[in-house]
C-alpha cells in the first residue's frame, strides 16, 4: 500500500454511497416539495381587481342595508370553481353610500342582516355588528370590511380584489 | 454528544443488534444478479412514495380522472417528473421481478429450505402484475379503457364462473365509474398492503435462511 491510499476501500464505498444517496434523495425530495406546494405558490398574490356593477343607485333605499350577491369563477386545477360573494349596500344619502362585506371578520362565515333587531349577526359564533358594521358583541376582532366604491352616471360600482 | 444520544437510544431500541441481525449477516459470495431482489424492493419504495404524491391531485372519477392527470402533467410543477418516475419504475419493477425469478430458478435457490420463499415470491409476482393491471386503468384514456375491457373479457373466459368474475371486476356489466373506483381502491390500498405484507414475510424468510450458495459442478 502506498502512502496515497489514505482512504480505505470500505470508507470510499461508504462515502460514494452517502453522496449518491444524498444526490438522489435531494433530486426526488426537492421536486416533490415543489409539486405539493405548487397551487399555493401560483395562487398567491394574483392581486386581480375588478369593478363590479351593482346597478342604479336609486335601487337601494336610504338607511336600510340591502344585500347584493355576485358570483366569481376561477379555474382551480381541472375544475371551474364558482364562488358566491355577498355584500350589503347601505345608502346614507343621495350620493353617499357604505358598502359592507358580508364576511365575518372572526373566521369567515357570512353574516345576515336582521331587520327586526337592526343588527348583522354571524350564525357561527354569535358575532353581532351594528348597521355600520361596528362590532357590538361576540368574538369578531374588527368591524366588517368596507368595499371601495364609485358612482358613475348614477350607477354604483364596487372594487373586488381577488384572494 | 451525538454518540451519547445514540448510546441512550441504542440501549433502549437495540439498533446494533438489529443491524447485525438484519444487515451484517454472513453471506456467500454473490454476483450482481443477487441484487435484483433488493432492486425490486427499492422500486417498490419509489412506487409507494411517488404514488402518495400522485394521490395529492389524482381524482378517481370518470368526470375528472383524465383532466386531473392532464393537470398533473401540464399544470403542476414537477408533476411530469413524479408521474414519469411512477410510470417507468412500474414498468421496470415488472421486468426486475421476472429477472429475479429467473435468477432464483437458475441458481436453484428455491430448493429446501427455501420453498416457502419461492411460493411467497409467486404471490408477489401475481400481486405486482395486479398493480400493473389496476394502475393501467386509472388515466382513464382510450388505451386504458380498452385495455381493461380486454383484460376483464379475458377473465370472463374462465369456464362456468367467467361472467361472474367479469362482473365482479367491473362492478357490473359495463366498464363504468364503479370499475374505476374499485380498480383505484385495489391499486392504492388492497394490493399495496398485500404486497407490503408479503414482502415482510419474504424478507423474514431470506434473513432466517440466509442467501443460498451458488451450486457447484457436483450439484
Amino acid at each position: 500500500m502506498g502512502k496515497s491510499h489514505e482512504v480505505s476501500r470500505r470508507d470510499f464505498v461508504k462515502i460514494v454511497t452517502g453522496v449518491a444517496g444524498t444526490v438522489i434523495g435531494a433530486g426526488i425530495t426537492l421536486p416533490a416539495v415543489g409539486y405539493v406546494l405548487d397551487p399555493a405558490i401560483k395562487s398567491g398574490g394574483s392581486g386581480k381587481e375588478n369593478w363590479i356593477a351593482l346597478g342604479p343607485l336609486e335601487k337601494y333605499p336610504i338607511g336600510e342595508p340591502t344585500p347584493f350577491n355576485f358570483t366569481r369563477t376561477e379555474i382551480n386545477g381541472w375544475e371551474k370553481t364558482f364562488s358566491t360573494n355577498g355584500l350589503f349596500v347601505l345608502r346614507k344619502s343621495d350620493t353617499e353610500v357604505e358598502v359592507l362585506s358580508n364576511v365575518c371578520t372572526h373566521l369567515g362565515c357570512r353574516v345576515a342582516w336582521h331587520e327586526d333587531k337592526g343588527e348583522f349577526i354571524c350564525p357561527c359564533h354569535d358575532g353581532v355588528f351594528d348597521k355600520d358594521g361596528n362590532v357590538i358583541s361576540g368574538p369578531p376582532p374588527r368591524p366588517l370590511d368596507n368595499y371601495e366604491y364609485k358612482i358613475e352616471d348614477g350607477n354604483l360600482f364596487v372594487l373586488f380584489k381577488e384572494g | 454528544m451525538a454518540s451519547k444520544i445514540y448510546q441512550w437510544l441504542d440501549e433502549r431500541l437495540g439498533f446494533d443488534d438489529l443491524y447485525k441481525g438484519l444487515l451484517d449477516r454472513p453471506e456467500p459470495r454473490g454476483t450482481w444478479w443477487n441484487t435484483l431482489g433488493s432492486a425490486t424492493l427499492f422500486l417498490f419504495t419509489i412506487q409507494v412514495l411517488t404514488g402518495i404524491f400522485l394521490l395529492v391531485y389524482y381524482t378517481p372519477s370518470p368526470d375528472h380522472a383524465y383532466d386531473s392527470i392532464q393537470y398533473i402533467m401540464n399544470g403542476v410543477a414537477f408533476g411530469w417528473l413524479i408521474r414519469g418516475i411512477h410510470h417507468w419504475s412500474a414498468t421496470l419493477m415488472v421486468l426486475l421481478v421476472f429477472l429475479h425469478m429467473l435468477r432464483v430458478f437458475f441458481t436453484a435457490s428455491y430448493k429446501f429450505p427455501r420453498e416457502l420463499t419461492w411460493m411467497i415470491g409467486v404471490l408477489l409476482l401475481l400481486t405486482t402484475l395486479g398493480m400493473g393491471l389496476t394502475g393501467y386503468l386509472l388515466p382513464w384514456n382510450q388505451r386504458s379503457y380498452f385495455a381493461t375491457t380486454v383484460a376483464t373479457e379475458i377473465a370472463g373466459l374462465v369456464p362456468w364462473a367467467g361472467p361472474f368474475i367479469t362482473r365482479t371486476m367491473r362492478g357490473g356489466n359495463d366498464l363504468s365509474a364503479l370499475t374505476l373506483s374499485r380498480f383505484f381502491a385495489a391499486h392504492v390500498w388492497l394490493l399495496p398492503l398485500t404486497l407490503a405484507a408479503l414482502i415482510g414475510v419474504h424478507l423474514y424468510l431470506i434473513i432466517r435462511h440466509g442467501e443460498s450458495e451458488y451450486p457447484t459442478e457436483e450439484d
